[in-house]
């Protein structure tokens, strides 16, 4: 169950995609998370299954890899299209005892499912290829050019390197207290909700004292190596923006301007526009 | 409880670029009864091994019986109630401590076993005994305030006081200073002799497991080296080596004595017996 969580995880591949510089990969996804939430027609959302499809393909990432970061967030998901199906007001197509399915929610329902699964898919996409380290200096940088967070911009990052790092870490703790719970007879795997809450506790305490523990742990040991936070901090390895950076930008840049246009398409696509 | 292990192998995230062949082919068997020593280098597959027996793992191919029957052919409430009669405790136990006071944490297990209240109350009070603290003085308090070797003896007496058959340790010494290391060997020994249950201990140490156990599980890279007394482990002093293990001192020792003196024996892995041994080569 643990290991199907694959937000935040890193898998090398060394393909095209995973060599090109973070912060193109970073303004990219960016870009095409508020763009999801301009296209307003299937148009749209074909172009951008598309562009995915590509984008996974190039990066070498086996599919299922991919599919199983969608598991996790199927509750989600379920229960978007169910509230949208069945709360929006228009054209009734269909009634199911007190329920009615409209035309515009059965559109709407549409469009929510596949924008959160391309969120899911694209953001992962970005992590996926993307090495934690690389990931962080790619954010500093863009933190640079956004006022009043740009003071505290190496903090940020530094934080948020942590915290992915110790993604991976504390999931394998969790899976180790769990492991030595069930040793002990501990049962998570029936029972209602309520008794599978209350099994939680077990874990849970376990887990946030190790948390704590390691938390501390690292302060400790990056005081020792006496940091000192971003000023006059150099890096090892800097960013370097390569032709291949710049190819990939313009041809980004180029499937963002191209999924702005879907929207101007007036030809329905399954549903009325 | 008899313990058989059969054809078994485990691989870690198989088919992902991560994958890790664990366990390749092993093939044992663990009498009811016995004291069983497993030793190997990090990453040669101990921790996973016995994993498989109490069910936590599922192999990729091969069988684990228990007394005859598959544990992985059983049903989900059976492999549960499996956990019952094998305890396994893990290294640094005392990481999974949660509870408020020291009796609760204890009765932990035996209250997943379902016990009336005054049995679970007998065995918490007993197995903290077992592990060498204070009942009265500890009970209440919390695990949290307590000494890291104490915190230890508190996770280890969770696990006995499920009175199980076969009890399997991992490491239980890594990390305690030498006194608190002897005191605990001393009580899984004695716990050993007392209740006749099947004992497999994991360590690092050819010391602690050369002196304590009744045969040896040497693995390396996933695989079984060597499953005899130890002994006859303790004479494959270049294999050893080979694979980053070591013989205890003592046998070192006495293989330089036996340079000088022949007539001496090599095969001996404790103080004392070395000490019986010198003694009588000097006596003639």
């Amino acid at each position: 169950m643990l290991k199907d969580v694959t937000i935040g995880q890193y898998y090398p591949t060394g393909s095209v995609i995973h060599k090109l510089d973070p912060r193109t990969k970073i303004l990219f996804t960016t870009a095409f998370v508020v763009m999801l939430f301009f296209l307003n027609n299937l148009w749209g959302y074909l172009a951008t299954f598309v562009i995915l499809a590509t984008i996974t393909l190039l990066s070498k990432i086996p599919v299922g890899y991919i599919i199983r970061g969608i598991k996790g967030l199927v509750l989600i998901i379920m229960l978007t299209v169910v509230l949208n199906l069945f709360m929006t007001p228009g054209t009734v197509v269909a009634t199911l005892g007190p329920l009615t399915v409209t035309l515009e929610g059965l559109k709407v329902a549409t469009y929510m499912a596949l924008r959160l699964i391309f969120l899911v898919v694209g953001t992962s996409i970005m992590t996926l290829t993307t090495s934690p380290i690389d990931l962080t200096d790619g954010m500093e940088w863009c933190m640079r050019f956004i006022p009043f967070v740009r003071r505290y911009a190496h903090e940020l990052a530094m934080m948020m390197s942590i915290a992915l790092r110790f993604i991976p870490t504390l999931m394998e703790e969790t899976e180790r207290i769990m492991k030595a719970q069930k040793a002990r007879g501990a049962n998570f795997e029936t029972g209602n909700i309520i008794s599978r809450a209350k099994n939680l506790i077990p874990i849970l305490i376990p887990l946030f004292i190790s948390a704590f523990r390691r938390a501390d742990e690292l302060a400790t040991a990056m005081e020792a190596r006496c940091y000192r936070g971003g000023e006059n901090r150099t890096r090892m390895k800097q960013l370097a923006f390569e032709f291949r950076d710049g190819t990939s930008l313009v041809l980004m840049v180029v499937m963002i301007v191209g999924l702005y246009l879907t929207t101007m398409i007036q030809i329905p696509l399954l549903f009325p526009v | 409880m008899s313990v058989e292990i059969k054809n078994l192998s485990h691989t870690y995230s198989e088919g992902s670029p991560f994958e890790f062949k664990a366990l390749k082919d092993v093939n044992i068997t663990i009498e009811d009864g016995s004291f069983i020593g497993i030793i190997g280098h990090t990453g040669s597959g101990k921790s996973t091994l016995i994993q498989h027996l109490n069910g936590l793992l599922t192999p990729t191919s091969g069988s684990v019986l228990v007394d005859g029957k598959d544990i992985f052919d059983a049903k989900k409430a059976e492999l549960i109630a499996l956990r019952h009669h094998i305890g396994l405790v893990f290294q640094y136990p005392e990481h999974q401590l949660f509870e408020e006071t020291v009796q609760k944490d204890v009765a932990f297990g035996p209250k997943n076993q379902g016990l009336s209240e005054e049995e679970i109350d007998q065995r918490v009070k007993q197995s903290i005994k077992m592990v060498g603290l204070d009942f009265d003085a500890i009970k209440d308090k919390s695990p949290f305030e307590l000494s890291g070797g104490q915190m230890r003896r508190v996770a280890i007496a969770g696990v006995l006081a499920m009175e199980p058959s076969v009890l399997i340790l991992d490491e239980p010494t890594a990390g305690l200073d030498p006194r608190g290391r002897e005191e605990i060997l001393a009580q899984i020994k004695s716990l050993h002799n007392q209740k006749k249950i099947t004992v497999i201990l994991v360590s690092h140490s050819m010391e602690d497991i050369g002196k304590m156990v009744e045969k040896i599980l040497v693995m390396n890279e996933g695989e079984v080296v060597f499953f005899d007394t130890p002994n006859r482990v303790f004479t494959e002093i270049t294999t050893l080596e080979s694979i980053g293990l070591a013989v205890p001192e003592v046998t070192y020792l006495m293989r330089r004595l036996k340079e000088k003196y022949p007539e001496i024996r090599e095969d001996i892995f404790t103080v004392e017996a070395a000490k019986n041994e010198i003694l009588k080569v000097i006596r003639g």
